[in-house]
């Protein structure tokens, strides 16, 4: 893919903001020291007066949105999904989730591309925080184009909502034009028999990827993309249980608690069908150029498509 | 305050002291210390200064008011209902299941909860965002929140009052209420949070510091607030824990606990007895 287009999604939250703060004098931007990084700091230079610093003090952050959102507002509060969706846990359960209040929480920085910054700073979970939420919408969209949509989708949702971004650039493969975005509704990207390969998030690029190589290798995979963690598409999951017989999740995360838990709960109880789980293996990441963390920690086409061979038993 | 309406409002801490003995005593738990501690400043809020309508609980350019100490719940339900949002024979089903009277209060349950709290330290947060809000949509309502003396032991209070001095807020008060006592005992011997007006005061907040349950006290001290410009402000309250209710005064024991059938009957004879001298003044 060296030749197609590389966003990273933060980018695209901040660039998405600022485009829909055009249409909305609602919408207002809550960040934590991190608009640089979070990319706010694009919607704070074309809206400033609707951008507001919160400093290092994501939990007060979060309880401040709440209480900007029972006035009418729609706050998008911002951080990297470590202390967003990690430190703020229980500021975003009790005043944003039970009171179901509209504040959409934007969680940059999710996973192990961090890269450098190493395992405090690289949240593989926040997916299954988040998802024990009653009423929380969890979406992880997989390129530029899906996440610009998927934060519009958030903004037309009346209830908490979390997007997680990422910080590396990633492969833009949707075609704008034809994209159409929904939330808790997946996509699939490719038809196949053989296997269903499930992923989010930047592991849609490498599935895609991977599905060709398995193509090559007589293997039919299906590429679903499941943006929306929670509600899950449970339809498009069991139809794929059905028609494949064989379920491959991929995500950038624990393989506790997020898609591949969830799938994995789908299925168990509506149609069981194998199913294996591509994600971090219960550990720590580290420090490292984000491109050789993912591929050390198996989050690479090539270890779908070993996975797949496998399982498929070729 | 003519001595009449001051009359009139301490008939009503006395029925809202009635209706904290009514609900916790109903639900066989709850919280009854801190709200009788807070009676004055919940009567004098809803019967005074708040700009508020029972009616219209929603009315998008009211005044707010968000109980950061969210388990004296029992304290607020009975000053709602006294004002008129629902029923005050409503009190006793506090903690009942299927009851819209929560534990701890609940925004999309009880008309004229305006925030859910009860995990403590994020009320004040709430408040400040409200707060923020009306400044941000030009509105001129105020916001008010109360916390315990013991919460304030939680950090993001201070990241709270942090925001609230750094965006300005002078449509938000926070009251503190001071009765010195927490569920492991004095509050100075459990992780001393004083000096509190000094806190504040560095904390960027204008500050009075009142006998919460004098009347004439706290109607200067909100006057003031609202005079205060530029500033938010802090209205640290003297209070008694308990008040009111002679076996509970200054006992941490009655933090969380319920009178039975007996120490009911004693604590609502002598809040009767109360209100006829009051009435009788």
């Amino acid at each position: 893919m060296a030749d197609v287009k590389k966003i990273a999604t933060r980018d695209s939250y901040g660039n998405a903001l600022a485009e829909l703060a055009a249409e909305h004098d609602d919408l207002i931007v809550f960040d934590a020291d991190l608009a640089g990084a979070t990319k706010t700091g694009i919607f704070k230079k074309a809206f400033p007066e609707r951008h507001f610093n919160c400093g290092i003090a994501e939990g007060n952050m979060i309880a401040v949105a709440a209480g900007a959102a029972t006035a009418g507002l729609v706050p998008f509060a911002s951080s990297f999904a470590m202390f967003a969706a990690g430190r703020a846990f229980e500021q975003i359960r009790n005043s944003i989730g039970y009171p179901q209040l509209n504040v959409k929480i934007g969680a940059t920085h999710g996973g192990i591309s961090v890269g450098e910054d190493g395992a405090s700073h690289q949240c593989c979970e926040d997916f299954a925080l988040m998802r024990s939420i009653p009423g929380m919408v969890v979406m992880s969209p997989s390129d530029d184009v899906e996440a610009r949509a998927a934060v519009k989708a958030a903004y037309e949702h009346n209830g908490p909502v979390y997007l997680r971004f990422g910080r590396l650039a990633v492969p833009v493969f949707h075609d704008e034009a034809n994209f159409k975005f929904e939330i808790g509704k997946g996509e699939v990207i490719q038809d196949g028999t053989d296997v269903a390969i499930i992923a989010n998030g930047l592991l849609v690029a490498e599935a895609i990827e991977a599905g060709k190589i398995l193509a090559e290798a007589g293997i039919s995979a299906r590429i679903i993309n499941m943006a929306t963690i929670k509600p899950l598409d449970e339809e498009l999951v069991l139809k794929a249980a059905k028609e494949c017989g064989k379920i491959i999740t991929c995500e950038e995360h624990n393989i506790i608690g997020g898609l591949g838990e969830a799938v994995c709960s789908c299925v168990a109880e509506k149609c069981p069908v194998p199913v294996r789980r591509i994600g971090v293996n219960d550990e720590f990441g580290h420090s490292g150029p984000a491109v050789a963390l993912l591929k050390q920690f198996g989050l690479s086409a090539d270890h779908i498509v070993e996975v797949a061979k496998e399982f498929c038993g070729k | 305050m003519t001595s009449n309406e001051k009359k009139q409002l301490m008939a009503t801490a006395c029925k809202v002291r009635m209706g904290v003995i009514e609900g916790t005593h109903g639900a066989k738990a709850g919280h009854p210390g801190g709200s009788l501690s807070a009676a004055e400043a919940f009567t004098y809020l809803y019967f005074k200064e708040m700009n508020i309508d029972p009616k219209n609980p929603k009315w998008a350019d009211r005044d707010r008011f968000v109980l950061s100490k969210g388990h004296t719940a029992p304290g607020l339900y009975a000053v709602l209902a006294n004002r008129g949002f629902f029923p005050v024979e409503d009190l006793p089903t506090l903690r009942h299941i299927d009851s819209y009277l929560q534990g701890h209060p609940n925004m999309n349950m009880v008309p004229g909860v305006d925030m859910s709290t009860g995990s403590l330290g994020q009320g004040i947060s709430a408040a400040a965002g409200m707060a923020l809000a009306a400044k941000h949509q030009g509105k001129t309502n105020r916001v008010y929140t109360l916390l315990g003396d013991g919460e304030i032991q939680e950090g993001q209070v201070w990241e709270a009052m942090m925001f609230a001095a750094h965006y300005n807020l002078d449509n938000f008060c926070a009251i503190i209420d001071n009765n010195g006592l927490q569920i492991d005992g004095k509050v100075a011997d459990v992780m001393s949070p004083y000096p509190i007006d000094e806190k504040l005061k560095a904390f960027g907040f204008e500050v009075a510091v009142v006998d919460g349950h004098d009347f004439e006290q706290l109607e200067a001290a909100f006057a003031k607030a609202r005079a205060t410009k530029g500033k938010p402000f802090g209205i640290i309250m003297q209070t008694t824990k308990g008040k009111g209710v002679s076996y509970m005064e200054n006992q941490a024991g009655w933090h969380g606990k319920a009178p039975n059938d007996e120490e009911y009957a004693i604590a609502m004879a002598e809040l009767k007895a109360q209100l006829a001298e009051v009435e009788a003044m």
